[in-house]
This record gives structure tokens, C-alpha cells and sequence, in this order.
């Protein structure tokens, strides 16, 4: 403090004990002004997701009560998610949207591990040119995809019927340059001593990567891949061209959600079908709160 | 995978004096040979629909024919797909209004108008949240989860949830008549459903920004901010002093994304107005003519891409989002940066 106040070019004279008084009370203003933020940060976050929770249990009668407690609770919209009266597969798209996201998160982790390894530890020709590649694949307007590739795939008879491929296969383009992203910023971080000693003790730059280097990086591995499933999960545009009854997925089966009577939007259903689809990622979120920032950032950072 | 690897690698072995560079010697050859699964999966998904795209562009859809009245099975268009939305010629007059060919420039128009308004709001406000989040308090885990929520909810689920707060009956009208408002038609006026589908953006990705910043923030020594106290600085001074710079490649970095992001808008409009109220984004406007004919919506497509390649090109160009050199150097830069500094400074006395 002292030398604080000492080094400080501004008033002298009395200056001392005014600037901490200034300080005192700047510091406790400044406390207050942190917490308020910290209840309009949370506020914001948790409030409209609050709303759909609230409203998925009341009573479909009572869906503009605009109460802020959830009066008249009832389970029927959980009910009227799942049934199948109004032609409507929320459960069935459930189980699509699994099988795509697993799927893209495996092909775009098995892939994507190789390259991030040599991106992120390895010299090569044109490694700059590779970087520019898949960073401009990050970037790239899904909707350029849809007209060629709806092309092909109904070409191919895939347009039609269970074929999940149609959906995979697009929905890499943009898992995969995000796991090569975020992978290569967790594996530039590791401690590459390890694997060189275990090179000097006779292992295969093979060996080394996977007796010493995987269980390592298993962490950045396992946060990468949630990412990769949950903007899977989340996709819209590519499932909504792409899928069939067979395979629609539950973001497209949300959007296109009918009601008893056409034109009706059955809003306690839709509430009810989005907290099913968003709770798992809000536990997921909750639970790996860490890894996940972590990954955003390095990912968007230094990617 | 690993068998390849292990072979080309075997010269190495026997000299470990020269450590990683030793030991990493035939990376080149190991690295490409990593690489090439997924150049050959991006060339496939990626590169071969884009390139098929440009093809299709440069193609007639097929349809009635208006001179003879029969059917026809396209052909080569020239660049007709171009100037139908670029100079708005539907064959040989100008687009009638309401026809999807009209729309380009209101498209343009609106998705430009998201996009500053958005991504300016958001910078703003993610700023803000990641000074907030960037101080010490206990239960940084718990609100960094909360903001993290809308984040994780699907677009979709967002877009049907804004759906029903801005609902005539719903929550939002409720609240700001609270404030004596009356209540808006947010999802079909003009005004409104534009300002909805902003809401709902900004709500949905300020977390994202602010995360992006906060780790930014982060990288700053604390003591320059100590320094910058003794000397005296104000509180503003500060921030646009020592924080902005400091944190300018991240936050570049991080309006970069966004602004690609919503330059492609598409479930949220989609979803939450359906294009009512001239919010019809250009993305939007391609899965509309995909639906009249392939080729006309490659030509948009395109027109898109290029849109989203060249605003890419000017922020990395100009705008400092150094993304391509920064990310994963590791050690293989620090061998040949001092041999940079040693010519420089070689060269700059004589010169």
C-alpha cells in the first residue's frame, strides 16, 4: 500500500489517506457491482431453461398461466411426448439421434486422433496448408452441402428407408475439423518428455504413443469426444435434409412436433420433449463444467 | 496405423543424442501419413459437394421451358444461376416480387443485419461476463456451468422455447407489460420477430464469447495490472489500455466463429419465424429453392460460401484472428524461431 502511494503521481499532500479511503471504498462498491453481475450471469444462463422445465409440468390448460412457480403439475406432457397418436416419434428419434451422435463421435475421434497427434507433435511438408484446410472445413456453410450431397445420396438410394449414413457421413464434416481443433490444443499441452525417455528405452514411436501418450491424453480425449457428440446431438440443418421417417433425429422431430388440431402448437408437449433432450447435456455440462471449458476454449483459442 | 508408423521410423533409433529432434526424425513422412485419413474424409465430404456444387451451378434445372412450353432437362445455364440472383434475371426480365428469386438481397440484407447487430451485442456483453467471471469468487464452477447452459441446449429446443416465451400470450409479453409495453407480435412483425431471432442468438452464444474472452483474460499477468495501478491509470484507461490489446487475438478469434456462424443463421429463423417478417436468411433461402430446383440453389449456395470464405479471408487478413499460425506449434517452432531473430538482427545494423 505504501508504495502505493508513494510511486503515485497524483494528488500529494493529503493524498495518503484519502486514496485508501478511495480504495476501501471502490474495492467494496467494486465486491457488490461483482455480485450483481455474477446473479445477471446466472439469471441469464438458467432462466428461459427454468421456463421450459416449468412449463413441461403444467397442465396443458394452464400453459399461459405465467406464474413463476409451475401450478397444476402434471406428468401428461411427458406422456403426449412420446406418443405416437399424432404421427409424431420422439421416442424413436431418440434413438436415432444416439446412434448418429456415437457414430460420429467414433469415426471423427478415430480420425481425427491420427492427425492431431502429427499436428500437434510432428514437422511436415505442408502441415500449414493442412491446418488451413480443416480450419477452413470449420468454417464452412453446411447449407453448400446440401444440394450436391441430397444429389448423391438419392443417387445412391440412400434418401430412403433406415440409412443412417446419409446423416453420418454429413454430420462429419463438421465433427471432424472441431475434434482435430480441440485435440490438437490438449495434445500440444503434454509433457512429451514421457514419450521421448520411453523412445530412448527402446519403445516404437507406436508403442510409445500407446502405452504412454493415451492413458495421458485420455482426459482431452474423453472432453474432445463429448464435444463432438453433443454438436451432433444439436445438428439441425443436415438431419432435417437428409434424414427419413426411419432415422429423423430429435432436433427435427422437436421442430415438426403437431399438436391435436393442425395449426395448434402444443406447447407443455414441447416443452416436456426439449427438457428430455436437454437435461442429459445440462447433467453432462454440470458434471464436466471443466473439461468442457476447457476444451471450448483451447479449441477456439489456439484453434 | 501404428505398424506404418513403427516402420518408417526404425533409422532413428540409434542416435538419441540430439533428443526430440533425433528421435522425431521421419516425422515428415509419419506426419503426412497421420494426415491423410482425414484429408481424404474432408476431400470426400467437403471439397468433392463443394466442387460438385459449382459444377451444378454452372447447370439449367430442368422444368417447362417458357418460350416453347415443353418440358426440358437442363444443360448448360452459363452463369444464368448467377445473374438470376446476382442482377435478379428470372430468364429475361426481372424477378417478379415474391417469387423466391426476389429474395436475395432482402436475404442478404437480414442476414447482414443478425450478423453486426449480434455479434456486436455479444462481443459487448461477453466482455462484461468474462471481466465478471475473471474475478475471485467462490462458486466459479457453478456459475461457469450455469452460463454454459444455453450453450448446451440443442438450437432447435432454443428455438422452440423463444417460440413459446414470444408467444402473444407468453412470458416475454407478460414481462415487458410489466413495464407498460404493449404486447409485440414477436414472431411475425417486421421489428419484433428480427429482434427475436436476435434475443434468442445473443442468449443462446454470449456464454461461448465469454468463455473464449475469459480465457484470454486469463493469459494476463497479473502484475501488469499491478503496474498499471501504481502508475496511476484509471479503471478505463486500464481496460482499453492493457486489457483490450492483451486480449485481442482471442476475442478476434472469437468474433471470427461468431460472425461465420451467424452469416450461416439457419435453425434459429427457421424454427422460431419460419422467415415470417422479411427474416428469411440466406440459408434459409437455399433450402427453399433446393426444394424448386438443385441448380439454382448451387448457384446460391455458392454465392454463400464465397460470402462466408471472403468475410473468413478479411478478418484473418486484417481483422488479427491469427488463427492459423497460433495453434499447435508445440516445440517445433522453438528450434527455428531463435535461427529468425539471429538473421534479423544480422541484418537490420547493416541495413
Amino acid at each position: 500500500m505504501t508504495t502505493t502511494t508513494t510511486t503515485t503521481t497524483a494528488p500529494p499532500a493529503s493524498g495518503r489517506t484519502e486514496a485508501q479511503e478511495i480504495h476501501f471504498k471502490s474495492n467494496r462498491n467494486a465486491k457488490i457491482r461483482m455480485y450483481i453481475g455474477l446473479a445477471v450471469l446466472v439469471i441469464w444462463g438458467l432462466s428461459p431453461f427454468y421456463w421450459m422445465v416449468v412449463t413441461a409440468f403444467r397442465d396443458v390448460g394452464y400453459t399461459f398461466d405465467n406464474s413463476a412457480w409451475p401450478t397444476h403439475v402434471t406428468l401428461d406432457n411427458f406422456r403426449t411426448a412420446f406418443s405416437t397418436d399424432r404421427g409424431n416419434h420422439f421416442g424413436a428419434a431418440l434413438v436415432h439421434s444416439l446412434i448418429i451422435g456415437i457414430a460420429v463421435t467414433v469415426v471423427a475421434m478415430l480420425v481425427g486422433v491420427f492427425a492431431s497427434y502429427a499436428l500437434a507433435r510432428l514437422d511436415f511438408p505442408a502441415k500449414y496448408a493442412v491446418l488451413g484446410v480443416i480450419l477452413g472445413a470449420s468454417m464452412f456453410p453446411g447449407v453448400a452441402l446440401v444440394s450436391p450431397l441430397f444429389q448423391m445420396f438419392t443417387d445412391f438410394g440412400w434418401m430412403s428407408g433406415a440409412n443412417y449414413q446419409a446423416l453420418i457421413i454429413p454430420d462429419i464434416s463438421f465433427a471432424l475439423p472441431l475434434t482435430i481443433y480441440t485435440l490438437t490444443a490438449f495434445l500440444a499441452e503434454m509433457p512429451w518428455e514421457l514419450e521421448e525417455s520411453a523412445r530412448i528405452d527402446g519403445c516404437t514411436p507406436g508403442q510409445a504413443f500407446r502405452k504412454i501418450m493415451l492413458p495421458l491424453a485420455a482426459p482431452g480425449l474423453f472432453t474432445t469426444a463429448i464435444l463432438a457428440f453433443i454438436a451432433s446431438w444439436n445438428e439441425y440443418l443436415l438431419a432435417q435434409q437428409f434424414s427419413t421417417p426411419q432415422t429423423q433425429t430429435v432436433t427435427v422431430a422437436i421442430a415438426q412436433f403437431t399438436g391435436a388440431q393442425p395449426h395448434q402448437e402444443p406447447y407443455t408437449a414441447v416443452m416436456a420433449a426439449g427438457t428430455i433432450v436437454t437435461v442429459p447435456l445440462i447433467i453432462m455440462v454440470l458434471v464436466f463444467q471443466r473439461a468442457i471449458v476447457s476444451g471450448l476454449t483451447a479449441g477456439g483459442v489456439k484453434g | 496405423m501404428s505398424a506404418v508408423a513403427d516402420r518408417t521410423s526404425q533409422p532413428v533409433e540409434n542416435k538419441p543424442a540430439k533428443k526430440s529432434k533425433g528421435l522425431n526424425a521421419g516425422q515428415g513422412r509419419r506426419g503426412l501419413l497421420l494426415v491423410t485419413p482425414t484429408i481424404i474424409f474432408l476431400a470426400v465430404i467437403i471439397i468433392y459437394p463443394l466442387l460438385k456444387a459449382i459444377q451444378l451451378s454452372f447447370q439449367k434445372d430442368a422444368g417447362l421451358d417458357p418460350a416453347t412450353g415443353l418440358f426440358v432437362e437442363g444443360g448448360s445455364a452459363g452463369v444464368s444461376n448467377y445473374t438470376h440472383w446476382l442482377l435478379q434475371r428470372c430468364g429475361n426480365v426481372s424477378c417478379p416480387p415474391g417469387t423466391i428469386g426476389a429474395q436475395f438481397y432482402d436475404a442478404l440484407r437480414v442476414t447482414l443485419f443478425f450478423t453486426v447487430v449480434s455479434v456486436v451485442i455479444e462481443v459487448l456483453l461477453g466482455i462484461w461476463f468474462a471481466m465478471i467471471m475473471n474475478r475471485d469468487f467462490k462458486g466459479r464452477g457453478l456459475v461457469r456451468a450455469a452460463i454454459l447452459v444455453p450453450w448446451a441446449i440443442p438450437t432447435a429446443v432454443t428455438a422452440k422455447l423463444f417460440y413459446f416465451m414470444f408467444a402473444y400470450d407468453g412470458i416475454i409479453n407478460h414481462l415487458i407489460g410489466i413495464f407498460g409495453i404493449s404486447p409485440q407480435l414477436w414472431t411475425s412483425d417486421p421489428w419484433a420477430a428480427k429482434f427475436a431471432i436476435i434475443i434468442a442468438d445473443v442468449w443462446k452464444t454470449t456464454p461461448f464469447m465469454a468463455l473464449l474472452i475469459l480465457a484470454g483474460l486469463q493469459l494476463i499477468p497479473g502484475d501488469v495490472y499491478e503496474a498499471a495501478q501504481i502508475d496511476g491509470a484509471s479503471k478505463w484507461q486500464t481496460f482499453t489500455k492493457i486489457t483490450l490489446p492483451l486480449v485481442k487475438t482471442p476475442l478476434m478469434v472469437a468474433v471470427l466463429f461468431r460472425t461465420l456462424d451467424v452469416l450461416r443463421i439457419y435453425d434459429l429463423p427457421a424454427i422460431l419465424t419460419g422467415g415470417a417478417g422479411g427474416t428469411t436468411s440466406l440459408s434459409m433461402l437455399v433450402i427453399k429453392q433446393k426444394n424448386e430446383g438443385f441448380h439454382g440453389a448451387s448457384a446460391l449456395s455458392t454465392i454463400v460460401f464465397l460470402l462466408i470464405a471472403f468475410a473468413a479471408f478479411l478478418f484473418i487478413q486484417f481483422g488479427g484472428a491469427d488463427v492459423i499460425k497460433r495453434p499447435p506449434k508445440s516445440e517445433k517452432a522453438a528450434p527455428t524461431a531463435p535461427v529468425n531473430p539471429v538473421a534479423a538482427n544480422a541484418t537490420t545494423p547493416g541495413a
